[in-house]
């Protein structure tokens, strides 16, 4: 099975709250791959990227890097698509 | 396990299970099921969810209608939570390993994910702990609209965990059930505290965020004397606090073989303890514990327990339980005291910008003739069947008090019409809680038979401080020499003319106080029950002579740090175990 991971930041200032996780929610939902998001740091952590309850429990302010995994068919496709969510700040700011 | 700090309120450790009643009276007792039962539990929370997305999805669409469609998205990260299936996982959990309800399920899984929440150092993260409880309270709307049977009812023994009682709350409560109150909120003044104090059951106030960190069927511990609350303790603590709550058994017992003896000084000054009461069966406990009368009995509650206004039978019948539970002890009605609190601003039509300067106690009295005079027929009549006197609240001119007079003198001719009998010479008293009657009490002295101070109102005018507004109540302090100055005043003043004088606030109850009240000349300590033991042996230890040295050097101090420090140790020095 095809695996895919991407490194990303929150950028945006207000961090990985309601909108924004559930924006990821919604589009990790649209692939049928197996989608986690990993946080380091002190308290390492991990989400299943289609669930909002396990995406906003990670506490991801701004500036945390965040690791994208995906496994199965349209693995690449989504963690590149869902890594451009964090790029453009989930359209947050500016 | 987990151990929260608060402020202890009522004495006493109790070990039970606790039930969080939130702010809409939603019961989650931990309830099992039986195996079979488990697929239908498992339906209704599939079902409750299912309408809860429906419901949100509506509101979600009327919003963006009305407000545009940025404010309608803020329903999408409940719509998220209500979809995900991280949740619906834990909720089968929760009920296929533990066989709970689904309410109950819904309780743990919420209390859990919020939970989370509170522990993120980003505020505005953690914020959205609200959106959480929103959700769980959709659920469970849902749930219970679903008409469990049994919820809502207590069939055992509880400890109550609310974010602040309601005094409706606390006067609908299955009372033979609870063993004990935590809440978020409130102070040592506040209706918690006082209920909990006047029922004799434990409690502790001001613990934060209580009501979401504990579930319905935990297990907690409340040690009402060192302000502490555990949720599930291991078996150390258990085993601790068990020891602990006999040894308070055995120092009630010592205490209550006080009960007997006269609240006497070493050399020979008698005064009177009398006991507070919200109900007339409260009685039995007060006197039980030695009280000679009851100085205070509020009558509020009989127009919160129900929904409508109570009649002048159920005045009536009330007082008539009390009186005959006295067995010939003098027992003070005070007249409706209501306003100020959330019971009547909800209720009200414009609730008032600034209710405790407001329409409350005998100035609602005033405005509602018919209603007071219900009252007022209620304890005439009453009064030929036992020693009982009148006393109006929040008295703070001299007009209020000669119209209160008149509409009481109203009601006796009625009747004398009626050929209704009744005390002729029924002793009128007033309640002294504004500092304008303090200040006036020279003048009030010649109109009425009695005082009593009302300490917790007193304390809040004198000092513009509202107590159960966590952010101020530091500056509530019954110690204040401003505070104190007036009370010495009152106290004179009913001396100077004749006429007798008591403290029914909390301050008379408080041990800390005993000595200064006793070498001001207070002559009635009225208090809640459980606290009149504790009182009695501080006067039976000491001298009127020395109360009174404590007293005058009490005077003189300039701040209530330095009055509650000598008074502790002053204290200390005739009851060591006393703090």
């Amino acid at each position: 099975m095809p695996n895919a991971c991407k490194q990303v930041l929150v950028k945006n200032k207000l961090g990985l709250h309601a909108r924004p996780a559930m924006q990821f929610v919604d589009m990790a939902n649209q692939f049928t791959s197996d989608i986690k998001v990993l946080k380091g740091g002190e308290e390492p952590c991990e989400a299943d990227g289609k669930s909002v309850m396990q995406m906003i429990i990670l506490a991801a302010v701004e500036g945390t890097p965040l690791t994208i995994e995906a496994s199965g068919d349209d693995a690449d496709e989504a963690v590149r698509r869902l890594g451009d969510l964090f790029d453009s700040g989930f359209g947050e700011d500016e | 396990m987990e151990i929260k700090k608060g402020i202890g309120v009522s004495p006493g450790v109790v070990i039970s299970t606790a039930v969080v009643l939130d702010a809409e009276d939603l019961l989650i007792p931990r309830r099992q099921v039986e195996t079979a039962d488990v697929p239908a539990e498992i339906k209704r929370v599939e079902k409750a969810l299912a309408e809860s997305v429906a419901d949100l999805t509506r509101l979600r669409k009327e919003t963006a209608a009305k407000h545009g469609k940025e404010i309608g998205n803020i329903f999408d990260f409940h719509l998220g939570i209500l979809r995900d299936k991280t949740t619906l996982k834990q909720l089968l959990t929760e009920i296929q390993t533990n066989q709970t309800t689904a309410e109950y399920a819904v309780s743990v899984v919420m209390r859990r994910f919020a939970a989370n929440f509170l522990k993120m150092s980003d505020k505005y993260l953690s914020e959205r702990v609200k959106d959480v409880y929103d959700v769980e309270r959709r659920i469970l709307r849902n749930l219970i609209g679903q008409k469990h049977k049994g919820l809502g009812q207590l069939k055992q023994d509880v400890i109550v965990i609310a974010h602040d009682l309601l005094p409706s709350q606390t006067a609908a409560l299955d009372r033979a059930h609870v063993r004990g109150f935590a809440t978020d909120v409130g102070g040592r003044t506040s209706h918690t505290a006082i209920v909990a104090r006047a029922m004799g059951i434990p409690a502790v106030v001001g613990l934060g965020d209580i009501t979401s960190e504990v579930s319905g069927g935990d297990t907690v511990i409340i040690d009402g004397n060192r302000g502490v609350l555990i949720i599930n303790p291991d078996e150390d603590q258990l085993i601790e606090h068990r020891e602990f709550e006999r040894k308070l058994i055995r120092l009630e017992t010592e205490l209550a073989e006080l009960r007997d003896l006269p609240a006497q000084t070493l050399d020979g000054h008698v005064v009177s303890l009398q006991a507070n009461i919200e109900f007339p069966e409260e009685v039995r406990d007060a006197t039980h514990r030695g009280a000679q009368g009851i100085g205070l009995y509020r009558t509020e509650f009989l127009y919160l327990a129900s929904a409508q206004e109570p009649t002048e039978e159920d005045h009536y019948n009330s007082y008539v339980e009390a009186i005959r539970l006295l067995k010939g002890r003098p027992l003070v009605i005070r007249t409706l005291d209501l306003g100020a609190d959330k019971y009547t601003q909800e209720k009200a039509a414009n609730p008032e910008r600034n209710p405790f300067l407001g329409d409350r106690s005998i100035r609602m009295c005033l405005h509602d003739i018919p209603m007071f005079k219900r009252q007022l027929r209620a304890i005439m009549r009453a009064s030929v069947l036992g020693d009982v006197r009148i006393m109006f609240p929040m008295i703070s001119t001299l007009m209020e008090l000669r119209q209160a007079k008149m509409v009481l003198k109203d009601v006796t001719e009625e009747l004398e019409d009626e050929n209704q009998p009744f005390r002729q010479d029924i002793p009128i008293g007033i309640m002294i809680e504004v500092p304008s009657a303090a200040l006036m009490a020279n003048h009030f002295a010649r109109e009425v038979n009695f005082f009593s101070i009302g300490t917790n109102d007193l304390i809040q005018y004198t000092l513009a401080c509202d107590r159960t507004n966590e952010k101020v109540a530091g500056l509530f302090c019954p110690a204040h020499p401003a505070v104190l100055a007036l009370i010495r005043d009152v106290i004179r003043a009913g001396v100077r003319n004749s006429i007798s004088v008591s403290v029914c606030g909390e301050m008379a109850g408080e041990a800390l106080y005993t000595l200064l009240l006793l070498g001001l000349g207070l002559t009635i300590f009225s208090m809640n029950g459980p606290d009149i033991p504790e009182v009695k042996k501080i006067i039976r230890s000491t001298t009127m002579a020395h109360a009174k040295q404590v007293a005058r050097r009490v005077m003189s101090f300039d701040s209530e740090r330095q009055v509650m420090h000598f008074l502790r140790e002053e204290t200390r020095k005739i009851i060591p175990e006393a703090f």
